[in-house]
């Protein structure tokens, strides 16, 4: 497994693609931080773009790693090497590495600016947590659409529609619903839909340390008991956790009884 | 006229001339009541250090400075007031009350303080207590340097620590409530100025008034109560320097306005509220250079608000900087400083040259759906409050700061 | 060394594989014949776990193929068309390779052998298909396993590596391994193949040698011989 792993940093590491991801993280803390001299507030600007971009990028650097590499996975797949050691360790590979330019794009001017003698350092920990959740979830999930469709053109645009349900529409569905039951006890299940999807939940974890005044203030008892709680923290990892254990149990399921 | 400055003289003398009682254990004055008893008006009340069973100490009509020593308790035994007054002049300094007994019928006190005047209430510590100074009636004192502390409850069983009631010219300063009902309350009073106070919580409000016009509060901290202050049915109050924090809850709020006018707040610090300022009917309020950092809802007008304006504030980081129900009215907000402004400033006057529109669509749908809050800061919700923007339906399209100030304003 | 029962493979509504049965326990080599879509890729890919049968087991030295990959260790495999990460090196790709397999390899020679030397450091994606597939030869060859597969070898060589080529297979003969090979150049496979085994639609049409097969056939020449079968069969 770790040859693999080393072998996709490696042919990573020789991607364009992935310095321009962690330049462009780097540049947007340095932006953020230094032209704007104000650090709640760029934590604020960084989690809308984590939580927009970091699926994204997850979702089309799955894809396409998946169908780029696919020579190097029949070149494999002759070697004596687990089928399981091969997918997982290429998953890992395009994960970690998006989740390292993550972490140090915006870590380094982050601890630049000192961070560690400021109160946000939580927030900006939490950040980052749910930015390395949603990196592993969607490259996860790329890799199940690309798995699951030879045809590259078909997988990237149903990579890119899954991406737009749970970041854009899923919230548009929610929120209709809310507003058309509003007569009825909806927050059981606002729960619900807001820790099934990765992106809302990942969200409101950011928003429990920064708007979380706002949060308990508006709603009723089992928002506070949820959200209030450090048991409702732990059971939103827990989904956040079962949201890459589960694609990735289907990557090992499919990639084992694919043909190539 | 040589008589009366005879008498002004002989006036000046009598402290000195007063006497002085000792009470403690080997002294021949053993309890504070029998201090009282024999003591004349004018004399002072020496308690040494020790603990002092008792309760319903009654001082009518007599002039008396009470001063303990190194803190002596008095113990009320949770049966009822501790010291219970009625007369002109009364000083009481350096004492420690505590077990104050609880009732529901009757307000056991502390001190209670009933129809007096120039009274003084200095650097006492008070624990376990049901209400900590009761004043009724009262003109003229201060309440300064004490320390009030309760293990809170429930409402109904608790009372306030600073409960002034139809009184007048008070001065409350420099005090520390903690865990009460009210931290402090003032009911029909006038002319009280409360100030540099910390009120903690506290139950219900750190500090409370109603239907009293022309108080002021400066300077205090009002952290982690029900709500900070709650201001209600009152005319021409003063509201400056102080820091409202913490109010945390579905129905917190850092400062609660309801039926007031001709106020003013004036640099005053709203950080980390569920709602920084509810206001329900205000006419003629000034806020004018208050900060609002980080809170749920920076403003949260409900209506009735007329001549209320915004003017030279800091909106920071509020989840929501303003809610609004009902018409516009005279209200306005202008030459605030905005966090969430993302206009430009191409002249150079530091004046933004977009106009700023505080209201959002989605506090409009949160007030309809309160769950709605879940989807804060999505991008849906962006997209919708984009949209809103260009075109306002639902929120008021006449709500908008024409200045909006390109750099925070420094007061 | 490879026994083959009953083995069915689809792809949608085509079936690929349908009940083919094969032993093979001699050295030598072993044409795998067929016309196009009979089956010849996904019979090899079958045996190296590339494809999934729907029915049947597949043995290779006495060990099951389904959900074991530790067998692939004693076969050394020839793709039909030399996919590689087209932003590797040659030499890096080698590399790579060896540190997979972790065992040693006569790369150095067969590089000497193919003449690829002025290639090592140029990337995969620049270079022709004829030297793709000599790295392609090199890569299957370094490792000196007792079962060699070949699919498709001759495609894009040029005559002189065609040469080099035949000699290598040759040579490997000679040590005592199996090597199977798939061939659309008749001569290449008559001149090298000890048996033919011929698959039409699925299934195993023709087992033995090559003389065998010209006379079953009546053809006194190889390349008609098998033309005689495709003709007989589609008529």
């Amino acid at each position: 497994m770790l040859k693999i792993l080393k072998y996709s940093f490696f042919d990573l590491s020789r991607s364009l693609w992935s310095y321009v991801y962690f330049l462009f993280y780097l540049l947007l803390g340095i932006i953020l931080l230094f032209l704007n001299n104000d650090l709640s507030n760029a934590v604020i600007t960084l989690m809308n773009v984590i939580i927009i971009l970091v699926p994204l990028i997850g979702t089309i650097f799955g894809v396409m790693y998946y169908y780029d590499s696919r020579e190097f996975t029949e070149l494999l797949l002759a070697q004596p090497i687990k089928r399981r050691t091969i997918f997982i360790g290429q998953y890992l590979g395009v994960a970690i590495s998006l989740a390292l330019s993550l972490i140090l794009g915006l870590g380094i001017p982050f601890v630049a600016y000192g961070l560690f003698e400021s109160a946000a350092i939580w927030n900006f920990f939490s950040l980052l947590v749910s930015g390395v959740f949603l990196t592993f979830i969607f490259t996860a999930l790329a890799f199940n659409i690309a798995l699951s469709h030879e045809n590259k053109i078909k997988g990237f645009g149903l990579a890119i529609l899954l991406w737009l349900f749970l970041a854009v529409v899923y919230d548009g569905i929610f929120l209709l619903i809310l507003v058309y039951f509003q007569d009825y006890p909806l927050d059981k299940f606002a729960l619900i839909a807001s820790v099934l999807n990765p992106i809302d939940l990942s969200r409101i974890l950011v928003l429990l340390k920064l708007d979380i005044s706002a949060l308990l203030g508006y709603t009723g008892a089992v928002f506070k008991l949820f959200f209030g709680t450090s048991q409702g923290v732990i059971i939103s990892f827990g989904v956040l956790a079962l949201w890459v254990v589960l694609p990735v149990y289907r990557i090992i399921r499919v990639s084992a009884k694919k043909d190539f | 006229m040589k008589y009366f400055i005879s008498i002004i003289f002989l006036l000046n003398l009598l402290p000195t001339l007063a006497g002085e009682i000792r009470v403690c254990s080997p002294c021949e004055v053993k309890t504070v009541k029998q201090a009282i008893e024999i003591a004349q008006s004018g004399d002072t009340i020496i308690i040494e250090k020790g603990v002092y069973e008792e309760f319903n100490i009654n001082i009518i009509n007599k002039t008396l400075h009470i001063k303990g020593v190194d803190y002596p308790v008095i113990d009320a035994g949770m049966n009822g007031t501790a010291f219970g007054i009625k007369a002109n002049g009364v000083t009481i300094e350096g004492l420690k009350i505590i077990n104050i007994g609880r009732s529901y019928t009757k307000d056991f006190a502390a001190i209670l303080l009933n129809g007096s005047e120039n009274f003084t209430i200095k650097n006492n510590i008070l624990e376990n207590v049901f209400f900590g100074f009761l004043i009724e009636k009262s003109v003229k004192g201060v309440i300064e340097g004490n320390r009030i502390k309760s293990e809170g409850g429930e409402e109904a069983n608790s009372g306030n620590g600073i409960h002034l009631w139809s009184s007048s010219e008070i001065i409350v300063r420099n005090n520390h409530v903690q865990g009460m009902r009210d931290g402090i309350y003032i009911e029909f009073g006038k002319n009280c100025e409360i100030l540099n106070n910390l009120s903690e919580k506290n139950i219900r409000y750190g500090l409370h008034f109603m239907f009293s016009d022309r108080n002021s509060y400066i300077g205090n901290t009002f952290e982690d109560n029900g709500a900070g202050v709650a201001v209600m049915f009152s005319k021409f109050i003063e509201m400056k320097k102080n820091l409202f924090r913490k109010s945390w809850g579905s129905a917190s709020y850092g400062l609660l306005l309801k039926e007031i006018s001709d106020a003013t707040l004036e640099h005053n610090i709203f950080e980390d509220n569920t709602i920084a300022v509810n206001a329900d009917g205000t006419t003629r309020v000034l806020f004018i250079e208050n900060d609002f950092k980080n809170n749920g809802y920076a403003i949260k007008v409900h209506g009735g608000a007329y001549s209320t304006s915004f003017t030279r504030n800091n909106f920071l980081y509020n989840s929501f900087d303003v809610a609004y129900s009902g018409r516009l009215n005279d209200n306005s907000f202008t030459g605030n400083y905005w966090s969430d402004y993302t206009g430009y400033d191409l002249n150079k006057d530091k004046i933004g040259d977009v106009p700023f529109r505080p209201v959002k669509l989605f506090s409009y749908l949160v007030n309809k759906t309160p769950e709605a809050i879940v989807l804060l800061r999505s991008i849906f919700i962006d997209l919708v409050d984009f949209s809103e923007k260009v075109s306002p339906i639902f929120t008021p399209a006449e709500l908008i700061d024409h200045e909006p100030q390109m750099n925070r304003i420094k007061w | 060394m490879v026994s083959i029962k009953n083995l069915h493979k689809k792809f949608g509504a085509l079936v690929v594989l349908n009940g083919l049965d094969l032993e093979i326990n001699q050295k030598g080599i072993i044409a795998i014949l067929g016309p196009n879509g009979s089956g010849k890729t996904t019979l090899i890919k079958s045996l190296l776990g590339m494809v999934v049968p729907a029915k049947g087991d597949i043995e290779i030295a006495g060990e099951k193929v389904k959900d074991h990959w530790n067998y692939r260790k004693d076969i050394d495999y020839l793709p039909q068309i030399a996919h590689f990460p087209g932003n590797l090196k040659v030499n890096e790709l080698i590399r790579m390779i060896k540190d997979l397999r972790g065992k040693d390899a006569r790369d150095k020679e067969l590089i000497e052998f193919f003449k690829l030397e002025p290639f090592l450091d140029k990337k995969l994606n620049n270079l022709s298909g004829g030297s793709k597939q000599k790295v392609n030869l090199v890569l299957c060859f370094m490792f000196d396993s007792p079962l060699i597969i070949l699919d498709e070898p001759t495609s894009g060589l040029d005559p002189v590596s065609l040469l080099r080529l035949r000699d290598l297979i040759q040579q490997e003969k000679a040590k005592g391994k199996t090597i199977l090979i798939t061939s659309h150049i008749m001569s290449f496979v008559e001149e090298v193949a000890d048996r033919i085994v011929f698959l039409l639609e699925g299934k195993i049409y023709f087992n033995g040698t090559v003389s065998e097969l010209k006379t079953s056939t009546g053809q006194p020449d190889f390349e008609h011989a098998i033309a005689n079968i495709l003709t007989e069969n589609n008529a």
